[in-house]
């Protein structure tokens, strides 16, 4: 049984100089058997196995990690979660995640720290305001909140943008989602991680998937570091990896995979309360609870899996923060890491059954897959419970890929590939 | 970010170059016989090899010439570069 974190188990845990604290997660070895495993320790991988747990009454199951859990993509992101996409498919599937993220603290009994900050995309040219408007016009009809702001009102909303005619792109106006901001990332998978556990999830840490074991049209279980384990059902969400995945089974992806880079500074006192995102000059930038600037680069153009990126990438970013925040120029880098993300043609995701039976793939968020951790966790967990898609991700199955009917998200997923 | 043997060229800096993905995918001789699936091979599905991967590059910024490209992308080691037409060195 877990304990409940409240302010009372604070002031309890303070008069044993917090060295009480019960253990968060256990730290299992595999059982022979589970009703489903989950491939991926991250945010969406462990979110999903939450969800089995609580919605489907799914307690055997397992997520498998190569790596210690929120290692990837999940700590490496920027944190930015919003839901103004253009299609209606995407605004159901990113809004759905994000009403999960107003009650997710008091759901999960553990702080992500989701601060609605809102989040603004700048417009730099004649082309940005009539797409980011057609945008806003179709986020209110799918009931999203977005309003557009000329200059003066960027200005207003966060006054240390450079919005001076003469800058190289100068800002025109812009969009602004108030319900949108950030959430503390690690938390997130840490908190996914202990509601899980508690319902009797095993979540197996530096456990490598090494082959998947199919029988005829079905999976019979997986093949890892820890030895072989048994299973009926497996989804996969493996990010960057899930080609890698894919190949074992002989089931095609049309992902690439490449390095998204992100930095961040040393820590300065409060000095810009929201997010900025700039699709044309390829910036955005938020500031931390402790203060440093985080700021999202954009991909390589190039397949790797080295979790590191060209430097150019960052330096191009760097240049755009400048001009538009000419304040930042004095501003050490601290630190600089790359995640790899699994890019779809369309730029929006797949959560879908496969041809073989009991296999799930949830992967191609791409460069932005944070927001979206708990719708879906929540929409993949019911695809596997009922081998079936909820309708809400029901247009994001594998076989857009053949029929045509593609989400094309290029404009909304904000990040240059 | 590593430096690149363009095969007219010489070693240059990658960010002279673009990626074009992966190489050897050959278009559809009859495009019109093709089924939905087929296409969706063509057009889409990638092997995303984590490992060495055969690929195509450009010189944009310099000789503006296509060429193909033998990279290890677990670790962005280049094996050898080989000009269009030309059969893969190495398997």
């Amino acid at each position: 049984m877990k304990n409940k974190y409240s302010i009372f188990s604070l002031i309890k845990n303070a008069f044993s100089y917090h060295e009480n604290w019960q253990r968060a997660w256990r730290d299992p070895e595999p059982k022979k058997e589970y009703d489903a495993i989950i491939i991926g320790g991250g945010g969406h991988g462990l979110a999903t196995a939450f969800y089995l747990a609580k919605k489907h009454n799914m307690k055997n199951i397992a997520v498998v990690e190569k790596g210690w859990i929120g290692g990837g993509n999940t700590g490496r992101n920027t944190t930015i979660i919003r839901s103004n996409y253009l299609w209606d498919a995407s605004a159901g599937l990113y809004d759905h995640a994000l009403k999960i993220w107003e009650g997710l603290s008091q759901e999960l009994n553990y702080n992500v720290m989701f601060s609605q900050r809102g989040v603004m995309n700048l417009a730099h040219n004649l082309q940005d305001i009539r797409d980011l408007k057609r945008r806003t016009h179709a986020n209110r009809l799918n009931g999203i909140d977005a309003v557009w702001l000329n200059t003066e009102e960027v200005k207003k909303f966060c006054p240390i943008i450079n919005t001076s005619p003469n800058i190289r792109y100068p800002v025109l106006g812009g969009t602004l989602q108030r319900r949108a901001g950030t959430a503390r990332h690690d938390a997130v998978a840490w908190g996914y991680a202990r509601g899980a556990d508690a319902m009797g999830v095993d979540i197996i840490q530096n456990c490598e998937v090494k082959g998947i074991k199919r029988n005829g049209d079905s999976v019979e279980g997986i093949e890892t570091t820890k030895g072989f384990i048994k299973t009926k059902k497996i989804g996969v969400v493996a990010a960057g990896h899930s080609s890698v995945i894919a190949k074992m089974v002989d089931v095609k992806l049309p992902l690439e995979s490449k390095p998204l880079q992100a930095l961040v500074s040393e820590p300065v006192k409060p000095i810009i309360d929201t997010v900025v995102m700039s699709n044309a000059v390829h910036a955005y930038v938020s500031q931390s609870d402790k203060g440093e600037l985080v700021i999202g680069a954009g991909t390589d153009a190039y397949i790797s899996y080295t979790q590191r990126g060209s430097h150019d990438v960052v330096e191009g970013t760097l240049k755009a923060i400048l001009e538009l925040y000419p304040i930042f120029s004095r501003m050490k880098m601290l630190r600089q890491w790359g995640g790899i993300v699994d890019i779809c043609p369309d730029a929006s995701p797949i959560i879908s059954k496969t041809h073989i039976k009991g296999l799930y793939f949830n992967c191609g968020w791409g460069t932005g897959g944070f927001k979206a951790t708990p719708g879906s966790g929540d929409l993949f967990a019911h695809t596997i419970a009922n081998d079936e898609p909820h309708k809400l991700n029901a247009d994001f199955n594998i076989n857009r890929f053949v029929s045509g009917d593609l989400v094309d998200e290029h404009g909304a997923a904000a990040v240059a590939h | 970010m590593f430096l690149i043997n363009c095969p007219y060229c010489g070693e240059r800096d990658q960010s002279e170059f673009s990626a074009g993905g992966e190489a050897h995918i050959v278009r559809p001789k009859q495009p019109t016989e093709l089924s939905d699936d087929q296409w969706a091979e063509f057009l889409f599905m990638r092997k995303n090899i984590k490992g060495v991967q055969f690929e195509r590059w450009n010189h944009i910024h310099g000789c503006r010439k296509w060429f193909n490209m033998v990279r290890d992308t677990s670790n962005d080691k280049i094996h050898t570069v080989y000009k269009m037409g030309e059969k893969p060195p190495i398997k």
